[in-house]
């Protein structure tokens, strides 16, 4: 259990190959940012929709990841999270005429409070005990935003007024949503990446790998763990919200229990320890479900579940936790090699 | 004299003659919105064929199958259906997704049937934004029937609220000094029935109802709900409750010693899973509303109707039970569908087809009660609008008096 949640920082081949590694990585990000905000451009708005949906997951699954990979706490009730950002979102708008923008910092907020609310019992749970009481939180979210019909909609829900696009920039709705959904997954990211590479990064991994020793280095495990609650709750509270927006409508039946499995099942196949790993969480929860149902109308979830076995036996890491240090080791190696070509050519 | 009138016949078969050509070579100039051509028609659903609602999968597994005997009998003027049919688990965010597949990608003419109150609900802005009919809505919902706000959503079976002023159109005619109960479910399903049973009692509501208890679905029983009622000295109760919570409520009505006349609504009515818990002596004499022909009922199995449903279920969708009343769901809405595009011709626009939806009088299809018919307006989108009550025998339901129509939001 232990050895799967090891980050893969600690692949590490000497500073010069660690360099190398970093301007490849920078390289790569900037590449895949000017593919990203030029993509809507040469797909249909279905498409472009689609690939929302896979930011907005992306951004609830980085926000699981920064939980249950960099801090060891599992959590199966992050679908109730994402019910709450929506429903703050969706009330919000609908109640009280907020703009939409303006509705995810009072989701963020809201979402971290309730995180660190509900970290503070779970300082007693580890492990599969508290799979258990997240589960509970999965489990009551729909009945719950039933029995306050008088804010929720009750079982009818909320509908919402489509977000209209600026004038002047010439993009439709999708396309505009397409890249406030882009803004917000780069500043989850950048703040993930801040977070997690820093003191309050190292403290968690330290709580995971070692709870004991992390205490006896001085670290407030306490704190630390619902800190970790309460920053993972607000990402995937803030794609809720980005959700509701996105999506126009919000109703009990959309957050299910298998919302909350659907995110750890991308957050596993993705790279539990990982923050590139969100992103092909997102892929998989947004496409995979759609795809197993064109393979098969009569047993979509076997093949469903073919796929998630497929990916953890290839890839137990899930994708980027598995290739992404083979690929920091074979640029580390080709750059070792060819510093020994040079030193040899020299030293003759 | 004779001539005269010879020849003028002559003119008058000459001059419709001309008219007919013209009409017809109107005709070949067909037009179309995406999803419809020459050849054939797209049709687009959405279903929860997996999650907590799957039972109502048999409704789209009979639409396909009706589509599929209406193809291999030629299709509709001609053209075939393609009848894409697609999982949405009964979660309104993946409605919305598969919806716009259906629009964007596939290219239906329209949303026929899709399944459940939220689903529709979330689609409902975006298909009337982009004028693309939603018709016949697999749902009881009052709201389905609002044209003017919703002129592309079009509902199908009598509504929550219609059923009610049914009920008391009954109380109306046959009780008219009762005093009426309501027992319902606190949300939007429940408060259907109460507003339906004022509307139908109009300006006597006020007087007549003397109580109405509501129950979460999370209550563990309804007793003191029921033995409110009773206080109030009603002698009609009328209970809007989902399945479980009627069995509760038949059986506390009789064990306090209340006689009311009882009448319980049509999604609760299964003889197996809520007449017999509740016991035969109990349940005796519970009165419902129904419209379309029990297919287990021995009355109609020797009537054509039955016969060719019957072989229709056998040869096209012999994975569903026969007994099973969603499959004459699936059935007869398919039917409506098939009547509304025959009757489009070959002007297969999304306006002209809901223009026709919205014109269709007095249809009436096979597996719907006799003297039901299915008639819509402009300003009338509620298909449906009779019923016929039922009593419960202690063994089974039997329908009794005329069809009622209960008619008006």
């Amino acid at each position: 259990m232990e050895k799967r949640f090891a980050a893969p920082e600690s692949v590490t081949e000497g500073t010069s190959a660690a360099a190398a590694a970093n301007t490849w990585r920078w390289i790569g990000i900037v590449a895949l940012i000017v593919i990203a905000a030029a993509l809507p451009f040469g797909l249909s708005k279905y498409h472009v929709f689609e690939l929302t949906m896979v930011m907005i997951y992306a951004i609830a699954v980085l926000g699981l990841n920064i939980l249950t990979g960099y801090n060891g706490q599992i959590s199966l009730g992050h679908g109730g999270f994402f019910a709450v950002g929506a429903y703050t979102a969706a009330i919000l708008m609908h109640r009280y005429g907020v703009p939409y923008w303006l509705t995810l910092p009072p989701a963020a907020l809201i979402g971290f409070a309730l995180g660190v609310l509900f970290g503070l019992p779970a300082l007693r749970f580890e492990g599969p005990y508290l799979a258990l009481v997240t589960l509970a939180m999965a489990l009551a979210t729909p009945q719950l935003l039933k029995y306050f019909d008088t804010w929720t909609g009750g079982q009818q829900g909320i509908n919402l007024a489509k977000p209209t696009p600026p004038a002047g920039l010439g993009l439709d709705r999708d396309r505009w949503l397409y890249f406030v959904a882009l803004v917000v997954l780069l500043i989850a990211i950048r703040t993930a990446a801040n977070i997690l590479h820093g003191r309050t990064g190292r403290a968690f991994v330290a709580i995971r790998d070692h709870p004991i020793a992390a205490a006896a280095m001085g670290i407030d495990t306490a704190k630390y763990k619902t800190l970790a609650f309460g920053i993972s709750t607000l990402f995937t509270a803030v794609a809720g919200a980005l959700a509701a927006i996105v999506i126009g409508y919000v109703s009990p039946e959309g957050y299910s229990l298998f919302l909350s499995i659907s995110f750890l099942v991308g957050s596993a196949v993705g790279g539990i320890a990982t923050i590139g790993g969100a992103i092909v969480g997102g892929f998989f929860i947004q496409f995979v479900p759609n795809l197993a149902n064109d393979i098969s109308d009569a047993a979509p979830w076997a093949i469903y579940g073919l796929a998630m076995l497929l990916f953890m036996y290839t890839m137990p890491r899930g994708v980027v936790g598995t290739l992404w240090p083979r690929i920091v080791k074979f640029v580390a190696a080709r750059k070792i090699a060819a510093q020994f070509a040079v030193s040899q050519r020299e030293g003759r | 004299m004779n001539a005269v009138m010879f020849k003028s016949h002559i003119l008058v078969f000459a001059v419709a003659g001309l008219l007919t050509a013209a009409r017809g070579g109107v005709c070949m100039a067909a037009e179309y919105s995406p999803g419809a051509s020459d050849s054939e028609i797209k049709i687009g659903n959405t279903m929860p064929y997996s999650g907590p609602a799957s039972g109502y999968s048999a409704i789209g597994k009979s639409l396909a199958a009706y589509f599929a005997m209406i193809n291999d009998q030629g299709g509709i003027n001609g053209r075939k259906i393609d009848f894409i049919s697609r999982d949405d688990a009964y979660s309104p965010p993946k409605t919305v997704e598969v919806v716009r597949k259906l629009v964007e990608e596939d290219q239906v003419l329209m949303v026929f049937q899709s399944l459940g109150t939220p689903p529709n609900l979330a689609i409902r802005g975006y298909l009337n934004d982009n004028k693309i009919p939603q018709l016949f809505v697999g749902s009881g919902a009052d709201q389905w029937n609002d044209p003017r706000r919703y002129p592309w959503t079009m509902g199908w079976q009598p509504s929550y609220g219609t059923e009610s002023r049914i009920f008391a159109r009954y109380v109306l005619d046959n009780l008219p000094d009762a005093k009426v109960a309501v027992l319902y479910q606190n949300d939007d399903f429940g408060k259907d029935y109460v507003n339906g049973m004022r509307s139908g009692l109009g300006d006597k509501a006020g007087k007549m109802i003397v109580a109405t208890q509501s129950y979460e679905t999370t209550d563990p029983t309804v007793d003191s709900q029921v033995s409110a009622l009773q206080a109030s000295g009603a002698d009609v109760l009328v209970t809007a409750a989902i399945p479980k919570f009627t069995t509760l409520a038949i059986r506390k009505v009789y064990d306090i010693g209340w006689r009311p006349t009882q009448f319980v609504n049509s999604v609760s009515t299964s003889v197996g899973s809520v007449m017999k818990p509740a016991g035969a002596e109990k349940s005796a004499g519970v009165m419902s509303a129904t419209y379309t022909k029990d297919p287990s009922d021995p009355r109609w199995q020797e009537t054509p109707e039955y016969k060719d449903w019957l072989a229709w279920m056998k040869k096209y969708n012999p994975s569903v039970n026969v007994a099973d009343a969603l499959a004459v769901y699936g059935y007869s809405t398919a039917q409506t569908l098939v009547a509304v595009l025959k009757a489009s011709g070959d002007n297969l626009t999304r306006d002209h087809v809901m223009h026709v939806a919205a014109s269709l009088h007095d249809l009436s299809l096979p597996m719907l009660l006799p003297g039901i018919t299915i008639s819509t307006a402009a300003d009338d989108y509620a298909p449906i609008k009779q019923m016929q009550l039922q009593k419960f025998d202690g063994n089974s339901w039997k329908v009794f008096g005329d069809v009622i129509k209960g008619s008006g939001r």
